[in-house]
């Protein structure tokens, strides 16, 4: 068996959960520049598991935290946002949406948060921290709105699954320190509260995610993150709730085609070929920067390759990025992400091809090592949470 | 873990039962893969060097590379694992077993390491 070998990167940035991983076993690997726990001992397959039947708890903490404060943070904000912040963020809740460059390309994929009317806060990926913040900087906020740059001072954790409700809801009821009181649980996905501490620390627990699954998120202070995570687990321990890696954070999120900057959208792809022109408000007034090259994309028939889902259709090796994709005999593309999917026991993938190929129904091949697997092009999500069984509205076929 | 003494290792952690030339990953090596989906294994027949690629063990994680311990032969593979890659996991040292040799030159067999040996370069 092949072992990896050590690299000559810089040291790895540590979150404040490191030692909490290791006291779990957790196997620590690189990614995006930190030491992260890609699986506990449990592995990868009962860790997506349990958040798809009970929950899973994830560290998160090398997530970018920025803060905008101010009257004129909205419009400031809807200048650089894809999204509409003016007509589709109201206090209390959240948004989600790119920052562009001028070719309409992605920079990054974010959520804005208003957990106070005209305060935001902004989570963006951790391998764009350092880039997206000096590209706010570079269209610096207007008088009496700041920006700051606050990801040091956050741990944050994901609380992801069908049991995560009652999970937030028995740690809010428990004693632990700085948590929400009941009624002030974000009711409605996509909802965000706010606790202020006397030395200006805002806390922020969020109805969002990135597994497909009913969840929070969680930002609290750094020197808070270990005694936090460990009562998370404690009292979650009862409703399945178990620590879970990146590994299953990315199988989960590709199974309901949640893109994933870096591997799904890039600074040469828009997000209207990656099938999410839904988070870009087009008619916006002023406009965003990158919205006129979208524009011109669209009116133009719109982009040449589209990202598709896929799902493999015989058994065979996992399709895994950069795999090359062929349709009748020529190669069309590669594979943006691929995994095995536990929940559907397949390999399913994300792919940039040919707008007529990416379609579902469509037949592809991807290459593994010489051999050519069959695939089909499905319609996204690959995977959808089955109806409760109580819910006879919910019988309605999908799809 | 477990590190039966009747077998012999090899550093990239391949295992083999010299009496009959099945050749196998180590329980170390499942639990670093872990969640093995599949399993590329050589064609009956083909010849192959020490130290030769010869099969890809699959993880959720990551493909993995399967280096033959000893020169030979592959005269039988474990055809169980298409519907159960999962033994490699569950049970490496029987059910996950994953090729057989013929083994050309039994000195080589000689040269890999004894259990004791392996057992401290994994650190256990």
């Amino acid at each position: 068996m092949s072992s990896p070998s050590p690299s000559d990167s810089p040291p790895l940035l540590r979150t404040p959960l490191h030692g909490a991983h290791e006291q779990r076993n957790a196997r620590l690997v690189p990614f995006a520049g930190w030491s992260m726990p890609v699986q506990y001992p449990s592995g990868i397959v009962a860790e997506h598991r349990a958040v798809r039947a009970a929950a899973g708890i994830f560290d998160i903490s090398h997530m970018g935290e920025f803060l905008v404060r101010g009257a004129g943070g909205r419009a400031w904000l809807d200048t650089l946002f894809s999204n509409n912040l003016a007509t589709k963020l109201t206090p209390g809740a959240s948004l989600y949406g790119f920052f562009l460059n001028d070719d309409g390309g992605v920079i990054d994929d974010l959520i804005v948060y208003e957990y106070r009317a005209d305060e935001f806060l902004l989570v963006v990926n951790a391998s764009k921290i350092a880039e997206d913040f000096a590209w706010l900087t570079t269209h610096p906020p207007p008088a009496g709105v700041e920006l700051t740059n606050r990801s040091d001072a956050y741990a944050a954790f994901a609380i992801q699954g069908p049991r995560a409700p009652e999970i937030i809801a028995a740690w809010c009821a428990a004693d632990a320190g700085g948590a929400f009181s009941a009624h002030e649980i974000p009711a409605k996905h996509g909802g965000v509260a706010a606790k202020f501490s006397s030395d200006g620390f805002v806390t922020i627990l969020a109805r969002t995610g990135y597994t497909g699954e009913d969840g929070f998120e969680l930002f609290l202070p750094a020197s808070l993150g270990v005694k936090t995570f460990d009562e998370l687990l404690r009292v979650g321990a009862p409703f399945g709730l178990v620590p879970a890696g990146l590994g299953a954070r990315d199988t989960l999120r590709l199974e309901v085609c949640y893109p994933l900057n870096g591997s799904d959208l890039f600074p040469d792809r828009t997000p209207l070929a990656a099938g999410l022109g839904f988070f870009v408000d087009l008619n916006k007034e002023p406009a965003f920067r990158g919205r006129d090259a979208l524009r011109r994309e669209k009116e133009s028939g719109g982009p040449r390759e589209k990202l598709a889902a896929f799902r493999v259709l015989e058994k065979g090796p996992p399709p895994r990025a950069h795999y090359p994709i062929f349709h009748d005999g020529q190669q069309v593309g590669e594979i943006a992400s691929g995994a095995h999917s536990p929940s559907l026991d397949c390999g399913i993938g994300l792919a940039y091809l040919p707008a007529a190929i990416a379609r579902p129904g469509e037949r592809i091949e991807i290459d593994v090592r010489g051999r050519r697997c069959p695939a089909i092009i499905e319609k996204k999500p690959l995977y959808r949470r089955p109806p409760a069984a109580t819910d006879p509205a919910m019988h309605a076929p999908v799809g | 873990m477990n590190i039966p003494t009747d077998l012999r290792y090899a550093p990239t952690h391949e295992w083999l039962r010299t009496a009959d030339g099945t050749v196998g990953i180590s329980d170390h090596a499942q639990a670093e893969l872990s969640d093995v989906v599949y399993v590329d294994l050589p064609k009956v027949g083909r010849s192959v060097s020490a130290g030769e690629s010869v099969a890809v063990v699959e993880s959720v994680k990551a493909a993995s590379d399967i280096y033959a311990p000893v020169s030979g032969e592959i005269v039988a593979v474990n055809e169980t694992l298409a519907s159960n890659a999962a033994a490699v996991n569950t049970d490496p040292y029987g059910a996950g077993w994953l090729f057989r040799l013929k083994v050309t030159d039994p000195v080589e067999a000689e040269k890999l390491l004894a259990p004791d040996a392996y057992q401290k370069q994994i650190g256990g």
